[in-house]
């Protein structure tokens, strides 16, 4: 059994999570009961945040390949931590779309200054915006790999201390947010409904990860592959 | 003392040296011999510690306190004196009597009138034989030279091929590596040809 | 333990000392930081808020630290010229800590002549200004000195090390600008203190992995 699963894991992530995403889909239009503050557009809450959480796990993830990379001397975890942090890079900028689009649905505004979790993934972006310049301009190498790994340590000791400096920013410069919005008090089945979205998007996540990464590790063996023919 | 198997370094998609074997006992002399882009001066920077290899194997069994590289670059600052440079490097190797130590080797390779003089005022062949000092200065059991002869002027040269000569320290290793072999004569005990990769 | 910090003393007194030889740096800080708090009034409607010029103040010294970090491990010479110091025995983290050491020294002679300037085009300074600008120049030290590094071995390192340096540098400026600003900065004065204390070690711990090829 262990070994089917093994040489069918790909499959079996991508149908889990396309079966999932459809549920997660169908319950979260058509089943959880609508918001009585917010509407109908309080929906979007059941991508939006999934999304926001998958970013943070694979923030996290790059950072746990990181510390292997430099304390076991895995050089594996080069690929896996790179592969991560993008993962990370593309569920943060969805978060930052679904955010800016729940917020004109809501507000009227395509982007706000209160809302913590924006502003925390629009950092986080440059952050690991600049991960991908740092990987681009060094010669790859034992060198680059042991950078970015650092760099990437140091992006999940930055999103705690943001998060606390986003809020000290709020009190101080922002005194009265214009915009406020408690997390919806959520019913049962709300709940039930953004489980099965969360675990959706983690799957999917899961799946596109492997994807990248497989992807990232035949063109590794690929050009050392071309290198002793030549 | 020096153990290779295999050796290989690449920068990016470039391979700098491939397949390099060395079996080198202390005392011994390794001449590196090869064209330009052979790769002699990544498999001293190999050696040195400044590199780590991304194929095969190596073996040095010395510690950094012990290794003396002589390199194309001097590693001085050009905005210090050559006796502040050498100072800064004597408490870095923590030698005992530095100030004895440094005053020797500036008056044994001719640098002692120049020793408070910003070391960018000085001649290509003097930074050499600075950069020499400080490759001496801590009595390395390990030498490494990489294309000495290059930056030196014949004074220089002189002074190198007599410290080559002296027994003292003794079981002391040296690898050099030099488009000029004839210059060290029969010095050598082992040759390392290699070839660009 | 003796001979670390003897390493790390060594290795501050020669970037001074290269510091006050080549005359590089610190004068054009100086005069970068003045500057720009001249640029700023032209940028500055009339009745701007203290919370502006604050503003503009951090922004300067942001940049002017900019300037001595690139300086201090990016300029082509000092690239090569570290082989030496990593040939020796010495600790790899000492050279960060003797580096960081120079870098907070450079930036405490800019502030030196910033906050005057400041107290004499805008504002007066108070000494939770003060407070803020030390505590901020240690963060600013400690991770630049690393940053520096990492840039260093990359292409176009001088437009590498401020993209890699502003996002975490966010947090400095809200913990100066609210230890400025704000009625109880002791707060924004501790999270500085906090940034300082979790980078400082970071950056301490994870030097050598950056610098070595």
């Amino acid at each position: 059994m262990s070994t089917w699963l093994r040489n069918n894991g790909a499959v079996v992530l991508a149908s889990a999570a396309a079966v999932l995403l459809v549920t997660g889909l169908g319950l979260a239009l058509l089943w959880a009961p609508e918001d009585a503050d917010q509407g109908p557009s309080q929906r979007i809450f059941y991508i939006h945040v999934p999304v926001a959480l998958t970013a943070y796990v694979f923030f996290g993830w790059a950072a746990w390949k990181a510390f292997r990379l430099l304390w076991k001397r895995d050089d594996r975890a080069d690929l896996e931590s790179y592969t991560a942090v993008h993962m990370g890079v593309i569920f943060g900028v969805l978060t930052l779309v679904t955010g800016s689009i729940w917020a004109k649905i809501s507000w009227g505004v395509w982007w706000t200054w209160s809302e913590r979790q924006l502003v925390l993934f629009l950092i986080l972006f440059l952050f690991y915006s600049a991960y991908f310049m740092l990987r681009y301009s060094t010669e790859p190498g034992p060198r680059r790999a042991r950078t970015s790994a650092v760099y990437a340590l140091f992006g999940a000791v930055l999103l705690p201390v943001s998060f606390l400096a986003i809020r000290l920013a709020e009190q101080l410069l922002h005194p009265a947010p214009l915009f406020n919005r408690d997390g919806p008090q959520m019913s049962a089945s709300m709940f039930l409904t953004f489980c099965v979205c969360l675990a959706a998007m983690l799957t999917l996540a899961a799946t596109l990860y492997r994807i990248e990464l497989t992807g990232k590790r035949v063109d590794a063996r690929l050009r050392e592959l071309r290198e002793h023919l030549t | 003392m020096i153990r290779a198997r295999g050796l290989g370094r690449r920068f990016g998609d470039k391979r700098a040296l491939t397949g390099v074997d060395v079996d080198l006992h202390r005392g011994e002399f390794l001449l590196v011999t090869g064209p330009n882009g052979s790769g002699k001066t990544t498999f001293m920077r190999l050696l040195a510690g400044l590199l780590v290899p991304t194929a095969g194997e190596l073996e040095v069994e010395t510690d950094r306190a012990r290794v003396g590289f002589l390199s194309h670059d001097p590693l001085v600052y050009r905005e210090l004196t050559p006796l502040e440079n050498l100072d800064l490097y004597g408490r870095l190797y923590r030698i005992s009597e530095r100030r004895e130590r440094i005053g020797m080797l500036l008056e044994r390779f001719g640098l002692w009138d120049a020793r408070a003089e910003p070391t960018a005022d000085l001649s290509r062949g003097m930074l050499q034989r600075l950069a020499l000092c400080r490759t001496l200065l801590h009595q390395p059991e390990l030498l490494l030279l990489d294309e000495p002869f290059t930056a030196l002027d014949t004074a220089g040269a002189e002074l190198l091929l007599d410290e080559l000569g002296r027994p003292e320290p003794r079981d002391r290793t040296v690898v050099v590596s030099s488009h000029q072999p004839e210059r060290l004569a029969d010095r050598p005990t082992a040759r390392l040809a290699l070839v660009p990769a | 333990m003796s001979g670390y910090f003897a390493d790390v003393t060594a290795l501050a007194r020669k970037d001074l000392l290269v510091e006050l030889r080549s005359r590089d740096t610190v004068p054009a800080m100086l005069l970068f930081v003045v500057g720009a708090l001249v640029v700023f009034h032209f940028a500055l409607p009339e009745d701007s808020s203290r919370l502006a010029a604050a503003g503009m103040l951090w922004i300067a010294l942001l940049f002017t630290a900019l300037l001595a970090l690139v300086r201090s491990f990016v300029a082509e010479r000092e690239g090569t010229v570290i082989d030496g110091l990593l040939l020796a025995p010495c600790d790899r983290s000492a050279i960060w800590l003797a580096k960081s050491l120079s870098v907070f020294a450079f930036l405490a002679f800019a502030e030196a002549v910033a906050l005057p300037a400041f107290a004499l085009f805008y504002e007066p300074v108070t000494w939770e200004l003060i407070a803020g600008v030390a505590l901020a120049n240690v963060g600013i030290a400690a991770v630049g000195t690393l940053l520096g590094a990492m840039a260093a071995a990359a292409r176009a390192r001088e437009l590498l090390l401020p993209l890699l340096f502003l996002p975490l540098a966010i947090p400095l400026i809200v913990g100066g600008v609210g230890a400025t600003l704000a009625e109880d900065p002791a707060r924004y004065l501790g999270f500085l203190a906090l940034y300082d204390l979790i980078f400082a070690i970071l950056s301490w711990a994870s030097f050598e992995y950056v610098v070595t090829e």
